[in-house]
């Protein structure tokens, strides 16, 4: 199948001016095209975000150090972590199911297609918001500073008192926009999953991509919606003079913590439940096995879903809510390693037997499974409460959670965009480049990572922007700073590889990988109808059944 | 590397998915029932511990007949869409009316009852706790029937201009699931407020 002759859809003969060709973007309800628009929007905030990152790690390179100067840091450290999570991981995550989620279930779009643009342009500007608080948090003056209050942003320090000024308020409003903008990303998810099936494809036949995105959607509504509630408290305790979180008036600070990790909590599996998708669906493909123990996967996706729910106070056990609530926090915090664990086995028993490719999206999905099973267990060292009193709010507690976030979550998504890097621009992506930057950031990743839960144990805590010498830190933060540049130096192998590929790659052909879901039935990339006419399953890998008439997967199913 | 283009064929079968027009407003419904779980939460943990007067006791009386009214709009929504099932497009345009009218009288009641407390009781949302909860979650409340108002009212001037026809049914009863679930949340509401709080 040639690409040449397959331009995008709205794209008319003559060349499009610039306005038209912007026209087409702006207006779009087009599953794809928000997906790409998520994408690429996030990737602007990654590379933002990752250079804030690069001025933290700057700053700690060495003790006494005078790089930017505390109140820098502050902003630094919490715009870094708001605009990872929701200006980052969420739009890219909602950018994949909205990309793939309608190819695989072999529908022409998703369910409401107007409320998935209204999605994403709330979530668009919610970032803009954030960072307008650059030049207009101090109102007229033309001038203004960002948000200082940690991304957890606890009270009473967002309180008028101790956050004079606008910045806090644009970040409540950050993200109260975005949290719209996630709810109805997440409403749309649920009902197309559950109502846009091509005949044949019953919830047990639907790749996991599809049961993954549907739970980590389902979590959306149920955890984000929390957070736009305390938010809205937070608003009217600064606009109007309420009293939710002022414990003068006899209100408490330690309700908006529960609050917050209501929300805060579950969003760790928001984030992680669509990169067990990517990997659901690609260690398959490159083991050259089905998927082991599908209805088992499905199962533990839903166990985690509920357990999410019920776990968010392992992250306060050091403010002392008694021993009752520890020890429930404790325990539910243990179950859900559980059903993680279970994933992990059934990843490793898919690739047990099977004849291994070593192309860039399987590297990446390999070492997120190492790395995700250390961040699992250092998460269940912590979810111990007197472990946690120990390290609670040290840099072991940074470590552990971006042994999540970048070692699970962002290696997965590498290897979400290297393999469907193909379907989406219709051209291969460079072999040599992608494993440049796998080998350049997991040697980044493993330099930062690994060694900065030493000086967490060591006592160092988490947002202080400098340290006196002579407490064995020195070593350990240089270590973890010049981590960063080679991470640094993947992004750009990787940012450089993509837009190479995107101009100069070869064309890929409809399905690169022989693979086995519906997206690699129709063109690359997919024409605006998607399906010519709408495919029928009959079993959850459509495209062996069709290659492999003989043998097909019904007969076993 | 298997470049053939791939299409599946098309069988006939029996293949039915649930409306997606009540799967989202079930999914809208989950989420703000999670926002009015939130502002539920903050009213029983602050019950009583106001620093200051007034008091829920001295100040609040349960509308009764406020209530009634709001309640008995679920079931003159019923029979709206009901009627429009069975062709009774007059039927249906009175029994809208009546719910447009019962519901705005329960916002009637909510604005006197915000005016007495205002300016009889000198209760803010800055007073004290109380307040502070008390307004959010009537608030709140209050909000999501002014947009019930809204949607219900755009239906009915659609109808006066008999654009509503039969198979529109099914829009009916997504936006009357909406309404359902305001109704529902007010007893929760009256319960937490002028039951257990006061």
């Amino acid at each position: 199948m040639s690409t040449e002759s397959i331009a995008w859809p709205t794209t008319t003969a003559a060349s499009p001016s610039f306005v038209d060709h912007l026209h087409t973007w702006v207006t779009t309800v087009d599953h794809k095209r928000l997906g790409i628009l998520y994408i690429v929007y996030a990737l602007i905030f990654l590379v933002i975000g990752g250079v804030e990152a690069t001025v933290m790690r700057i700053q700690l390179i060495r003790p006494h150090n005078d790089f930017v100067s505390p109140q820098v840091f502050n902003r630094m450290f919490t715009m870094h972590g708001t605009t990872m999570i929701f200006f980052v991981a969420m739009p890219i995550l909602f950018g994949f199911a909205n990309y793939l989620i309608p190819l695989m279930i072999g529908a022409r779009d998703m369910a409401f297609p107007r409320l998935n643009a209204f999605g994403f342009w709330m979530t668009a500007f919610g970032g803009l918001l954030l960072y307008f608080s650059l030049v207009g948090a101090n109102g007229l003056y033309g001038a203004g500073n960002a948000p200082d209050v940690g991304w957890f942003a606890y009270a009473p320090l967002t309180s008028q008192t101790f956050s004079v000024g606008h910045s806090t308020d644009f970040w409540t409003l950050a993200l109260l926009v975005s949290g719209f903008g996630s709810i109805s990303t997440a409403i749309n998810i649920v009902a197309t999953v559950l109502c846009m099936r091509c005949p044949g494809m019953t919830l047990a036949k639907m790749p996991l991509f599809a049961w993954l995105n549907l739970v980590m959607a389902g979590l959306v509504i149920l955890a984000v919606s929390p957070l736009t509630a305390a938010q809205i408290m937070l608003l009217l305790d600064r606009y109007l003079g309420a009293h939710f979180f002022d414990t003068q008036a006899g209100g408490s600070a330690v309700i908006w913590m529960h609050f917050f990790w209501i929300f805060g909590h579950p969003e760790v599996y928001v984030l992680v439940l669509p990169a067990f998708a990517f990997a659901s669906e690609i260690i398959p493909v490159f083991s050259r096995k089905a998927i082991f123990g599908y209805p088992v996967m499905v199962g533990a996706t839903v166990a985690i879903g509920f357990i999410s729910m019920s776990v968010w106070a392992h992250h306060m056990f050091t403010v002392g809510m008694g021993a009752n609530a520890n020890t429930f926090f404790v325990l539910s915090t243990l179950a859900i390693a559980v059903p993680t664990g279970i994933k992990i086995f059934n990843w490793l028993a898919t690739m047990w037997g099977g004849k291994i490719e070593f192309k860039t999206p399987m590297l990446f999905c390999i070492a997120f499974l190492f790395q995700f099973l250390i961040a699992g267990l250092t998460g269940v060292m912590m979810s111990a409460a007197p472990f946690d009193w120990q390290l609670g709010n040290s840099y072991f507690v940074v470590a552990h959670f971006h042994y999540v976030i970048v070692g699970g979550i962002l290696f997965t998504l590498f290897a979400a965009f290297y393999y469907w890097f193909p379907k989406m621009s219709g051209k291969m992506y460079s072999e040599i480049l992608g494993k440049l930057h796998f080998w350049l950031f997991l040697i980044g990743f493993h330099l930062t990572f690994d060694f900065m839960h030493v000086p967490g144990l060591l006592g160092m805590p988490r947002r202080i922007y400098t340290y006196e010498p002579g407490r064995g830190w020195d070593t350990w933060n240089l270590i973890v700073t010049i981590g960063v540049f080679f991470q640094a130096a993947g992004i750009l192998v990787f940012l450089g590889n993509l837009l190479w590929s995107y101009y100069r790659g070869k064309d890929a052909g409809s399905d690169p990988w022989d693979a086995w879901t519906l997206e690699w039935s129709t063109n690359s990339p997919p024409p605006a109808y998607n399906f010519a006419s709408i495919p029928v399953v009959k079993s959850r890998r459509p495209l062996w059944d069709l290659k492999h008439p003989d043998d097909p997967d019904w007969k076993y199913e | 590397m298997n470049t053939a283009h791939l299409t599946p064929p098309r069988t006939e079968l029996e293949w039915r998915l649930p409306s997606r027009g009540r799967v989202g407003m079930s999914a809208l419904i989950a989420a703000e029932a999670a926002i009015f779980t939130i502002f539920v939460v903050a009213y029983l943990f602050y019950v009583g511990k106001s620093l200051s007067g007034p008091t829920p006791r001295e100040v609040l009386s349960p509308p009764f007949f406020y209530t009634f009214c709001l309640l008995s709009s679920s079931l003159t929504i019923h029979f709206a869409s009901r009627s429009l099932r069975r062709w009774n497009f007059r039927r249906f345009g009175a029994w809208w009316l009546l719910t447009i009218t019962l519901g705005a009288i329960f916002l009637y009641g909510t604005a006197s009852e915000w005016h007495r407390l205002i300016y009889r009781d000198g209760l803010t949302i800055s007073t004290n706790l109380f307040g502070t909860t008390y307004y959010s979650l009537v608030g709140l409340h209050g909000f999501h029937v002014v947009v019930g108002l809204v949607c219900l009212s755009t239906v009915m001037v659609f109808t006066l201009f008999g654009a509503v026809k039969q198979e529109h049914a099914e829009r009916i009863d997504v936006l009357s699931l909406y309404w359902h679930f305001v109704d529902a949340v007010w007893i929760v509401v009256f319960t937490v407020v002028y039951v257990i709080g006061r």
